[in-house]
């Protein structure tokens, strides 16, 4: 690690303060992947900004159709939360099913959201479910919000504050891990609502993308037959030493008819 | 004759301290003064080092010394090879030399660069980014395969066709004769993955020199310090052997990735002689990753040739070895004498001939790794065993007993002799516990939840307990392959047993002190035993090839037979009887057939405190210590069966039974045993389904270089073994025992793979290269032959 400044502001204003003072200083949530980035030397933010301590953060809430789960939640919270086992038991199981234990106890939605990994199992839920991610300047919306490797539509200085996820009629996510890693080699939230289905698909791409074909398909017919053929084009897809594009997109498939299966089952 | 302590299931001694972390491990040692190293390493796999700047590194605050190799040359010598192999054409290996630092050149990705010393680690790192290194950047060869193709880039100049030796062993023109006698030839191509060892603690070292009477102590994450003392001393840096003391306190794991002497606990001994200040270096992960040495890397082509009832004829493989960069401490040995003279397995193949070529790579180094050259050798014969009975329609559990060795001593014509072994034993008794009869229902069943299931088979052997001196010397070893045990009799009758041997999780406190509380009639808590330190142990060869209880074990037992010796006389003196007459049992020397008798304690008391004792004729004292060299190797083997079960969908291997039933000869601790089996198999499994070590073929950087890319397996990767033991005793060591640390690893992958292509023989698919990963799996389903469309 490089040296650093460190502050743990106590409100979202002083968070702001911290950030007007230090412009490239880095915002600290659970640490999973930015401590792993400092300590490899790839980092070197001047300043860390520690979120810890900041109450309005914080908290799973349930109201008006309406799963609001603070940026500062950790995994684990999400996956032992009564509320969340009820409302939306596809979330809850996804996050459950995030790394291992030690980092569901660390590693936040909002670090999670902000860092979009490419195989970073979230990004998949809050397009599936078409979220809005409200930051402390705006809200935006889950289809605005994911812009590429690593990109998201955050501004500097912008920090999310919590994520608003509407209640679908029935979700469902599954997940093909990268037998190192164990982030997803390919997952495929898809989601049934009342304007529609919604099929999100990460890990396959840059950064988490919607399977429009898919969509289309199971509006008319929610099952995993309806699927089974539609196979997205290999080209653009991630190739790495674990799968090539063709893997992958097949993987797709396959997840996707599983994620309907398990919808239908939750 | 109370219960034996021998068998029985002793809680480990050592895990109080590992469990409460009061375990002392290189990192934990801290010497005030103490300095911090850090290595820079290449980034680049070949490129030649046309100028190095380290001014600004050394300006830099807290750095106390930056060295690269043109510091070290005509001081420290590059690092020795162990083992001399001598080619086919008779002319000896080429041994190019393995700079510290590099010299001129760096050949892999890792290569140690420059070693920065500082007041912190921080410090350290901060100054080695300020360190200029002007590369120009060569072509680079990662892949043995390639290694000796026209044009390929050489690693060494000196070096040509990147051919370290062609090496033979066996008898080629009966082989070749026999094949064209042969009813069927099966041939298979494969390639032994290479792997990426991973002990869970990195590697480390602490170098102290002492002014006061010019001597070092290195504390250094070694499996061998005595070896690591000598080459170091004898080969590198020239220091007087007594000057050094090493230490390899609490080690956590080895794999045979500790067993080499390595470059950076080299420069930081020298070094801290330099600055005559202690310095510490302990690896990161990645430097692990990067530096470590590696294993396996072999590419083979093999052919069985059989007659028409399935009786093996011939055997020939040849087989391309890679060795990465350079020489490391064995890498010679590995893909030879580990690994040819087991090409008979457990079967009377009359004829063997093996051919092995062993190349340069810019890669990190390959050496011993859990099971060195035996995993490799059972990878070949039981995948090839299995391949002929399927093309013969002949059951696989039936071509191996139709082939089994059923007489001892066996002498294979791979210049091995089996002392002893039941094949059908442990075949007969893992087939029960698999239910093999059942296999048919359960895979029925299967088919019909969208799942390939498939069973196979791996009845492999290992040579253990190296080695008889003589025979390791005739075959090149620069070293002996005894062991040393010390048994240390307290005044007050308790003991300290001082073994050459080292444990870094194989639990020797435990099962050494066993062995020792039965023949003395104590109890383990008597008992300490003491490893890891030149210090304080007389001489040591080490543990790896799971020599630790055969050669280990049994110098301890001689020395024992001293102790006992001694004991009697003292006893018989004590008791005014002959010495002839005296017996000792039960931790007590009696007149036989009296009920006169001394307990042990009591003559250790007067071997101490000789007031009353034949000093005209007896030393007082009772320490005693002895060195045993073995007679031949052991050969622990027997048989596991794996099951699995594949998503036709996704191409994905779930592990859903494991059967592993071992002849490891007497078991001292069963409890430690089937620990070992435990890790071993995941290891093995690891291999077969997981892990693989990967370059870039073009700019030979190394791609899994982390967790992220490279995989382990975890708990959840393996199933909950079936393992089990039967006892044929070695005949030649005096507990009767084999070894057991990596019979799984080398067992297991051939299983692995016997079932994944069991379940796809059906399709048309021959042959899986190991690791099986749901995208090869997956492949191999969509271009066979036979493959109907997959569902989800
Ligand atoms: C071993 C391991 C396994 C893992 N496996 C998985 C897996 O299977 N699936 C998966 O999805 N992930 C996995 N992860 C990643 C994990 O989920 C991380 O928690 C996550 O990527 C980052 O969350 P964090 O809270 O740790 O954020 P940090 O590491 O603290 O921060 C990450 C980034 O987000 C920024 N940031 C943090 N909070 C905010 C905020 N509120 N607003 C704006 N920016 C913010 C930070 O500045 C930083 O740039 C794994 C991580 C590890 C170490």
């Amino acid at each position: 690690m490089y040296t650093f400044d460190y502050a743990r502001p106590e409100s979202l204003k002083d968070v702001a303060t911290a950030l007007r003072k230090q412009g490239e200083a880095k915002l600290l949530a659970g640490g999973q992947s930015l401590v792993q980035a400092l300590r490899l030397r790839l980092a070197h933010p001047p300043a860390l900004v520690d979120l810890q301590a900041i109450p309005e953060l914080r908290g799973i809430a349930v109201a008006n159709n309406v799963v609001s789960v603070g940026a500062m939640t950790r995994h684990a919270e999400v996956a032992a939360s009564r509320e969340i086992q009820r409302a939306i038991p596809a979330l809850a199981k996804l996050a459950a099913g995030i790394g291992d234990r030690q980092v569901r106890n660390q590693g936040t939605i909002g670090g999670s959201l902000a860092n979009a990994d490419p195989g970073a199992d979230y990004p998949a839920a809050v397009l599936g479910l078409g979220a809005n991610i409200v930051t402390n300047k705006r809200e935006i919306p889950a289809d605005k919000f994911f812009l590429g490797l690593f990109e998201t539509a955050l501004k500097p200085g912008e920090l999310i504050v919590r994520v608003d996820f509407p209640l679908p009629l029935r979700a469902g996510y599954a997940k093909f891990r990268n037998p190192a890693s164990r982030f997803a080699l390919v997952g495929v939230f898809v989601c049934d609502t009342t304007s529609g289905v919604r099929v999100a698909v990460t890990g396959a791409g840059p950064c988490v993308f919607r399977a429009k074909r898919m969509e289309k398909v199971l509006a008319k017919d929610f099952t995993p037959q309806a699927v089974e053929k539609i196979v997205l084009p290999a080209e653009g897809l991630n190739t790495d030493i674990h799968a090539q594009a063709d893997y992958r997109a097949h993987l797709v498939t396959v997840m996707a008819q599983r994620a309907v299966e398990a919808a239908a089952k939750l | 004759m109370s219960e034996s302590l021998l068998g029985q299931s002793v809680r480990r001694k050592e895990d109080y301290r590992f469990l409460t972390g009061s375990g002392t491990y290189t990192d934990d040692v801290t010497v005030p003064g103490q300095l911090y190293a850090f290595f820079l390493r290449s980034p680049h796999a070949h490129a030649r080092i046309r100028a190095i700047d380290t001014a600004a590194a050394k300006a830099a605050p807290g750095v106390v010394a930056v060295y690269v190799g043109t510091d070290l040359q005509g001081k420290v010598n590059g690092l020795p090879c162990g083992w001399l192999i001598t080619g086919i054409d008779g002319q000896p290996m080429k041994e190019p030399v393995h700079p510290p630092l590099a010299q001129g050149k760096v050949r892999h990705v890792g290569d140690q660069v420059a070693m920065i010393v500082a007041e912190s680690l921080n410090q350290a790192k901060d100054a080695s980014e300020l360190i200029e290194v002007d590369y120009e950047v060569l072509p680079a060869c990662v892949d043995p395969a390639q290694a000796r193709a026209p044009g390929a880039p050489l690693v060494h100049d000196d070096v040509p066709d990147n051919t370290c030796y062609v090496w033979g062993l066996g008898d080629k023109a009966a082989t070749d004769a026999a094949f064209a006698q042969a009813a069927h030839v099966t041939t298979l191509e494969y390639i032994n993955n290479r792997l990426i060892p991973n002990a869970i603690e990195p590697r480390a070292a602490v170098a102290q020199y002492h002014r006061g009477d010019d001597s070092y102590t290195l504390h250094v994450t070694s499996q061998n310090p005595h070896v690591e003392r000598l080459l170091m001393t004898a080969f590198v840096l020239g220091l007087p052997e007594h000057k050094v003391r090493v230490i390899a306190p609490d080690v956590g794991g080895g794999f045979g990735s500790k067993i080499f002497l390595y470059a950076e606990e080299t420069v930081l001994t020298w070094a801290a002689g330099q600055i005559k200040r202690p310095i510490k270096w302990t690896a990161e992960r990645s430097e692990s990753f990067l530096a470590d040495a590696h294993g396996r890397d072999h590419v083979t082509k093999a052919e069985l040739a059989l007659d028409k009832h399935g009786k093996f004829l011939a055997l020939r493989v040849h087989t391309t070895a890679g060795l990465g960069a350079y020489l490391s401490t064995f890498a010679s040995s590995v893909p030879t004498i580990l690994y040819a003279t087991l090409l008979a397995g457990q079967y009377t193949t009359p004829n063997i001939y093996c051919e092995v070529t062993s190349v340069f790579t810019h890669t990190a180094p390959v050496d011993a790794y859990r099971g060195a050259g035996r995993p490799e050798a059972t990878y070949v014969v039981e995948r090839i065993v299995e391949t002929a009975a399927r093309e013969m329609k002949i059951d696989p559990a039936e071509i191996r007993r139709r082939n089994f060795i059923t007489q001892f001593p066996y002498q294979t014509p791979v210049a091995l002799c089996y002392d002893i072994g039941n094949y059908e034993g442990t075949l007969s008794e893992a087939m029960r516990v698999a239910d093999v009869p059942g296999f048919e229902v359960r895979r029925k069943e299967a088919e019909a939840r969208g799942k390939l299931r498939g069973l196979g088979y791996s009845a492999y052997i290992e040579a253990c307990g190296l080695a008889p001196s003589n025979i390791a010397g005739a075959l090149g070893a620069r070293a002996g392959l005894y062991e040393a045990g010390e048994v240390r009799v307290h005044p007050t009758g308790k003991v300290t047993v001082f073994t050459g041997s080292h444990s870094h999780g194989q639990g020797h406190e435990t099962t050494f002190a066993q062995v020792v509380a039965q023949r003395l009639g104590m109890s383990v808590e008597d008992i300490d035993v003491v490893h890891g330190d030149t210090g304080r142990i007389a001489f040591g060869m080490g543990t790896y090839g799971s020599r630790s209880i055969a050669v280990g074990g049994a110098a301890i037992v001689r020395a024992l037979d001293k102790v006992v010796a001694k004991g009697k006389k003292i006893a018989a003196h004590l008791l005014e009887a002959a010495e002839g007459d005296i017996e000792f049992e039960n931790g007590e020397f009696t007149v036989a057939g009296t009920d006169k008798k001394v307990p042990f304690a009591q003559v250790a008391l007067t071997a101490y405190v000789p007031h009353n004792y034949p000093l005209d004729k007896l030393e007082p004292g009772l320490n005693e210590m002895a060195f045993y060299d073995p007679t031949n190797f052991t050969f622990p083997a027997g048989c596991h069966i794996c099951e699995v079960e594949i998503d036709r969908a996704t191409g994905e291997t779930r592990i859903v039974n494991f059967t592993a039933v071992d002849d490891f000869g007497k078991i001292i601790n069963p409890m430690i045993v089937e620990g070992q089996v435990h890790g071993g198999l995941t290891q093995g499994i690891g291999q077969a389904l997981l892990e693989a070590c990967v370059y870039d073929k073009e700019s030979g950087q190394l791609i899994t270089g982390s967790m992220m890319d490279y995989a382990l397996p975890r708990a959840d990767d393996v199933p909950n073994f079936k393992v089990s033991t039967q006892e044929t005793p070695c005949t030649h060591n005096p507990l009767g025992v084999k070894g057991c640390g990596e019979a799984g690893a080398i067992g297991a992958p051939a299983a692995v793979i016997n079932a994944i292509t069991a379940a796809l023989w059906p399709l048309g698919v021959r042959d899986i290269p190991m690791p099986a990963t749901p995208q090869t799996v997956w492949r191999a389903l969509q271009t066979a032959p036979k493959a109907r469309s997959g569902r989800a």
